[in-house]
């Protein structure tokens, strides 16, 4: 390791200031800082300092996108087996959806994080860590089929017009996953949404079964079909749900897996409990009262089992408490992910548009937060001033 | 039992090295100084030149815009010479001791027969005024101005810091003296804040004209600045002054034996400290004599005060005017290969994203390493746990950055001072340094509402 590090502190002046390259400042500090925390001090204020640093915390969240991101590459070749009828191992499943998902991670990690070396660069600022968490965060919202092109172009758009334009990581105002995958959305709706894009190989449609259908959970009941069946014509129960064994976007769909994630974001103290215990509230909350109206698939479909469907464990886990673009006073992060719970499962249920509401739920939310802390803020000034006018006129 | 503040929200950081109950008198110092930077927002002009003579309590400078407040020598010598900062800022005023203390004499009086424009002028001449901290902006009370009420803060939460409860019982007569002086000082209350968590020293609970409430939890507990928040805020163009016990214990003594005593019980600390304990000191003196022979390793950090809000010193530099405590801890200028992947079962952190929550009991050797990059505000919700005031503290930070007055004022700047702020400093992820901020926010308070 000294001899190592000898090498990287003789290198380090030609990346300095009238060294050779000046230019690669930033990037020989982000791979710097990488490689060896700093060995900066403290010079004023406290003199000691807690471990955690900004590259851990990421590094955290990284961690627990795993469940999710592991069983989404299980699962993308275990629906592609079903579809394809052909007969293959655990082992084989995880091989099979590996060659599909790890492409668009590597184009989703080098076209995000080759912006954010130039962004910082032209700025003349550290190279910020929250791109490795936005970087996983993106191939697992998209689904499986989706051109790695359009993972590029998304990614691009995400990372400039969502947050560089803004100032860069902490300065953003919409999550820019979310942004990525909202911009996909509404630029190639073929690819985004219907019954062909979940599954591996559908789009191409080879050696598919006949009569097999790709229909998620979720465009079933959107289509009001009165018994939501999985790929093989079988009913769809709860414990499939829960597990994940069903079509959708990469990382979505095992709450199981989101929950092991959301397990260890809380117990490191990195994401908020609050905002994913307001979130699954306020889904419930509205799903209960669309149970109570019935009358169409949507409607009727259990309140709990809506909280299993679609992106909204996944959103609510990792999407909503993205500190940033989320409330950020204690009192304000119970509203949001309240609302950001109930327009899900309203959006979801009431507008045929949409058979998915969480990401537009997250994004106006990401919107409105700053208007909720605003209020939450204005409480307490109005407590001070008040008891100034107690002192002064008793 | 007395009803109980409980302090929630705060943080007891687990660091090795408190000192152990042990009494020893500290080898003479040969030098002492009175650092003008320990007073914050006051400018010194000198009332000696290098060479003059000076008796203990004689005005060794005094402030530029309020000259009744003075700042005396500890010890009887000569003054051997004047550092100088940019812009010739005096930084230091260092007086070789005689062999003997010679003290001027203020005379004996009985505080309660005294005005109490004669007891601030008494305190004044002595030199003592600068012991009288005022909220708002932590610094020294403005004598013109007079206090809502004087709070008295009698047990420090701080790391390692001496137990005051321990270092100053069986003084209570000058303690209840340097109290009368103060409560004649206000037409409000003197408010004690004592620990809850197990009787406090004689000193305190015996003193008679004060009100005393009870504070129990992790640090800032014992801070005056909570003290105040919980029992009497301070609001727009109010004053609330609040002084150390010790120098309580001071003035007291001041009023009963007529000198400036500059004595004080110190406490030596520090995961690098051989033998951590309590030092006899005086105020002002070089830290020489007890750390030399007394710490392992060679690349330390000695710090006067306690490690969140303590200033950083020479091997030979001086205890701060404030201070009565020394914490010596490595330095951290080493690098870590990939040490944010590492599972770090030895590394403290707030946050369980270390190993080290695998053993919660053990105590740790932290260094001055800053163990990342600064960023921009990105956590959130990491202040609110560590400071239990009814505060929105990234709010009012990215006020003072945005030099919004009125906003600093709505969010409560009049009642926050950098001691409250650390711990905030302390966990943050983004590693900003936000004592410097605070401390921004205040000087622009001063420039533009003064």
């Amino acid at each position: 390791m000294k001899s190592f590090r000898k090498f990287v502190d003789d290198i380090k002046p030609s990346f300095t200031k009238g060294g050779k390259f000046p230019w690669l400042k930033s990037t020989f500090e982000a791979f710097e800082t990488f490689l060896f925390v700093p060995n900066r001090v403290t010079f004023r204020g406290t003199h000691i300092r807690d471990s955690i640093d900004m590259k851990r915390t990421m590094a955290i969240v990284v961690v627990a996108l795993l469940p999710p991101l592991l069983f989404g590459m299980w699962n993308t070749g275990f629906q592609n087996a079903l579809a394809t009828g052909v007969e293959r191992t655990v082992l084989q499943d995880f091989w099979f959806g590996f060659l599909q998902v790890f492409p668009i991670i590597v184009v989703s990690y080098v076209t995000g994080l080759a912006i954010e070396f130039v962004g910082a660069q032209i700025r003349g600022h550290e190279v910020n860590e929250g791109f490795l968490v936005s970087g996983m965060l993106i191939p697992l919202v998209l689904p499986v089929d989706v051109p790695l092109w359009m993972v590029a172009l998304a990614t691009a758009f995400a990372v400039i017009i969502g947050k560089e334009v803004f100032g860069g990581t902490g300065m953003n105002i919409l999550n820019p996953a979310l942004t990525a995958r909202a911009f996909l959305f509404f630029a190639y709706p073929s690819y985004m949404s219907g019954s062909q894009v979940w599954i591996s190989g559908l789009i191409k449609g080879e050696g598919i079964i006949d009569g097999f259908s790709g229909a998620t959970a979720l465009g079933q009941a959107a289509a009001n079909e009165p018994v939501l069946l999985n790929t093989t014509s079988q009913p769809i129960t709860p414990m499939d749900m829960f597990i994940g064994t069903i079509p959708g976007s990469i990382g979505e769909t095992s709450t199981l897996a989101i929950l092991l994630g959301a397990f260890i974001l809380i117990y490191t103290g990195i994401a908020s409990w609050k905002i994913i215990l307001s979130v699954f509230a306020g889904g419930l909350a509205m799903g209960l009262l669309m149970n109570a109206f019935g009358g169409n698939a949507l409607r009727d479909l259990p309140a709990w089992q809506h909280l299993m469907l679609g992106g909204f464990a996944f959103g609510a886990v990792y999407m909503a408490t993205d500190p940033v673009s989320g409330a950020q006073t204690e009192r304000g992060k119970w509203i949001y992910g309240f609302l950001i719970g109930i327009i899900a499962i309203m959006i979801r249920i009431l507008n045929p548009a949409y058979p998915e509401g969480v990401m537009l739920a997250i994004l106006l939310m990401n919107v409105f937060a700053p208007l909720i802390d605003y209020y939450v803020v204005e409480g307490n000034i109005k407590r001070r001033l008040k008891r100034l006018k107690v002192n002064t006129n008793p | 039992m007395p009803e109980v503040i409980k302090i929630r929200r705060g943080l007891d950081i687990k660091i090795q090295g408190a000192a152990e109950k042990i009494i020893l008198t500290a080898e003479k110092s040969k030098t002492y100084a009175v650092k003008p930077p320990d007073f914050p927002c006051m400018t010194a002009r000198l009332n000696v030149k290098a060479g003059a003579k000076v008796k203990a309590g004689d005005c060794l400078f005094y402030c530029k815009d309020r000259p009744q407040i003075k700042f005396a020598s500890p010890v009887s010598g000569e003054v051997t010479s004047i550092e100088r900062g940019e812009r010739r800022k005096i930084l230091e005023v260092v007086v070789t001791a005689d062999r003997e203390i010679e003290y001027t004499d203020f005379g004996t009086t009985d505080p309660s027969k005294l005005e109490p424009d004669q007891i601030a002028e008494k305190i004044q001449n002595a030199g003592l005024w600068p012991v009288i901290k005022q909220r708002p902006y932590a610094m020294i009370a403005n004598p013109s101005k007079k206090p809502k009420s004087i709070f008295i803060s009698c047990f420090d939460s701080s790391p390692l810091a001496p137990d005051l409860d321990f270092a100053l019982k069986g003084q209570s007569v000058a303690f209840q003296a340097g109290l009368d002086a103060l409560a004649k000082l206000t037409d409000g209350k003197v408010h004690l804040g004592l620990n809850g968590k197990y009787p406090p020293a004689d000193t305190f609970i015996n003193a008679r004209g004060a009100e005393m409430h009870y504070f129990s939890g992790p640090h800032p507990a014992g801070n005056p600045g909570i003290h105040i928040h919980h029992i009497d805020p301070v609001n727009k163009g109010e004053s609330v002054w609040y002084v150390h016990p010790e120098h309580v214990i001071q003035i007291g003594n001041l009023f009963l034996k007529g000198i400036y005593d500059a004595s004080r019980l110190v406490a030596l600390t520090g995961s690098e400290v051989k033998k951590p304990v309590y030092y006899k000191m005086l105020s002002g003196a070089s830290v020489e004599p007890v750390v030399s022979g007394n710490v392992t390793g060679t690349e330390l950090r000695y710090i006067s005060g306690n490690v969140l809000t303590g200033s950083q010193i020479s091997r030979t530099g001086y205890l701060g005017f404030y201070h009565n405590q020394i914490t010596v801890i490595p330095e951290g200028k080493h690098y870590e290969l990939l040490g944010w992947a590492m599972p770090g079962f030895k590394k403290y952190s707030t946050s369980r994203s270390f190993w080290s929550w695998l053993s919660p009991g053990g105590k740790y050797r932290l260094d001055t390493n800053l163990h990342g990059g600064e960023r921009a505000f990105v956590m959130t919700g990491e202040y609110e746990k560590v400071l239990p005031m009814n505060i929105y503290p990234v709010y009012l930070l990215k006020a003072i950055l945005a030099e919004d007055i009125d906003k600093m004022e709505m969010l409560g700047i009049y009642e926050i001072a950098e001691e409250d702020f650390a711990l905030c400093e302390f966990v943050c992820t983004s590693k900003i340094n936000v004592q410097s901020i605070v401390r921004k926010g205040i000087e622009a308070m001063i420039r533009e509402v003064e």
